[in-house]
């Protein structure tokens, strides 16, 4: 059996004879050191909360409940909110807030984050581009590296929620950010699935990644739940549960259903130009789920940071 | 003597690919693989999304295993003809909800194998399904098979 390539095994167990990933496995650690943990933990002492958003299934509208999920919590003016889009091949926060075009600034401090408001901040790939169409061809370590630097060079300054919106799949992105944030608390992860079998058996793996990492699972979303006809009303199912949905899923496999979020061609419509759906449209369907999606994962945060509180 | 490439009866193979996720690349791999066999075409399917492998379901061909023969791996040959030969890590996965958590060193030598080590015989097309994204499993099956017949790409996208 493989060790795992980010163990301290990798490449000398026994198992990786024969392996042809052993040179590579054995030649260098695959995830940070003692010392750079720490650094890290200094980093983000002032980030209150984290929460990874996942999929394991691409264009399920991980990006899309990450943007929402970031003005849903940014409308209250008191809380510090921070947007972190670690897909590097293909970014799609900058768009979804209206921020295409921008660049990052450096300062004595480190990164300075893109701001849609006073108390929401943006950090992504996107912003170190020359032009959007520049495809990043990078191999795994060199993305993890962006990543690291993500977090050890940007000056979030305190903040009370940051949202990291991943790729999809479990790879070096997934890794690199669980094992950087090991360093200080995952408060947990929000995973993104559509109604489709062929979105669930992906996201099944992704539970199984969060288990075996340790990262508390929040919660499942399911997008694209449904379809309410404007004109005559008529519920159509675009994506029939086949095999009964998120709902069915989260009951065999024990982890909460967080909300079912219908289609609303608004979304793909205020994603595209950079608006908050949530201000766009607040009297659809899709709004009024999304918003108790929100405040779910805030109800989960807080609880959980008190009990942390209350240990210590 | 030199020994025959795995690759050397495939006429040509055709990348799917898109960078975005979810936009139905899995979806037009296996409708360009079905709708190709239709019409008389020797058909493989190489699915190289290694983390989120949509193929074998697709094909309601989930359950089945792969076995070696001298020449490498056997594809699993699909419908009551066999007429479409798919390989893809789902096959070897011990349980289908286990997650591939693997970097790319170890995502690249997979997929070297995938592409070299898969006995296809002779074929019209080698359809080659990819993952969202431009990254290891891209670079790595384009200098895998860049010595080989590349047809080309298709590109699938949505409207957004």
């Amino acid at each position: 059996e493989c060790p795992g390539t980010g163990s301290a095994q990798a490449g000398r167990a026994a198992a990786c004879q024969g392996c042809p990933n052993q040179g590579l496995c054995a030649a260098g650690a695959a995830g940070p050191d003692a010392a750079e943990l720490a650094e890290l933990r200094e980093r983000l002492r002032a980030v209150r909360h984290k929460v990874l958003v996942l999929s394991g299934k691409g264009g399920v509208g991980k990006s899309t409940l990450s943007a929402v999920l970031a003005h849903g919590l940014a409308a209250d003016e008191d809380k510090q909110v921070a947007l972190l889009d670690i897909d590097i091949c293909g970014p799609s926060i900058p768009k979804m807030m209206g921020l295409e075009g921008e660049q990052v600034h450096q300062s004595g401090s480190g990164w300075s984050p893109v701001y849609v408001e006073e108390n929401l901040g943006v950090m992504s790939v996107g912003f170190l581009l020359g032009s959007p169409d520049d495809a990043v061809i990078w191999r795994g370590p060199k993305k993890n590296g962006l990543i690291k630097q993500f977090l050890r060079d940007v000056d979030w300054g305190e903040v009370d929620y940051l949202i990291v919106d991943t790729p999809p799949g479990t790879s070096d992105e997934h890794l690199s950010i669980v094992q950087l944030l090991s360093a200080t608390h995952i408060d947990g992860a929000v995973i993104v699935t559509t109604p489709q079998e062929v979105s669930l058996q992906d996201v099944r793996k992704e539970i199984n990644f969060c288990h075996k990492v340790k990262v508390p699972i929040i919660g499942v979303v399911e997008n694209m739940s449904g379809f309410v006809c404007p004109k005559c009303k008529n519920e159509s199912q675009i994506f029939p549960p086949t095999t009964g949905g998120a709902e069915k899923m989260c009951q065999n496999l024990n982890v909460s259903l967080l909300g079912k979020v219908p289609l609303d061609p608004q979304i793909g419509k205020s994603c595209d130009s950079g608006q908050s759906f949530l201000s766009e449209a607040p009297e659809s369907p899709a709004t009024l789920s999304y918003r108790n999606i929100i405040q779910r994962i805030q109800e989960y945060c807080e609880q959980h940071h008190f009990q942390e509180e209350k240990i210590i | 003597f030199p020994e025959r490439s795995n690759l050397a009866g495939v006429q040509h193979v055709l990348l799917v690919l898109s960078g975005k996720g979810g936009v139905g690349k899995s979806t037009i791999s296996t409708e360009l693989a079905l709708a190709l066999w239709h019409s008389g075409k020797r058909v493989g399917i190489l699915d190289v999304d290694l983390c989120g492998p949509s193929i074998p379901r697709m094909l309601r061909v989930q359950d089945r295993a792969v076995h070696q023969c001298d020449s490498g791996w056997v594809p699993v040959l699909v419908g009551q003809d066999k007429g479409v030969s798919l390989m893809s890590i789902g096959f070897l996965l011990e349980r289908p909800d286990d997650a591939v958590v693997w970097r790319g060193p170890k995502k690249n030598a997979l997929i070297k194998q995938f592409v070299t080590d898969v006995a296809w015989g002779d074929l019209d097309f080698l359809i080659v399904d990819t993952p969202p994204g431009t990254s290891d499993e891209h670079i790595s099956t384009v200098e895998a098979l860049r010595p080989h017949r590349l047809l080309g790409a298709v590109l699938v996208t949505t409207p957004q």
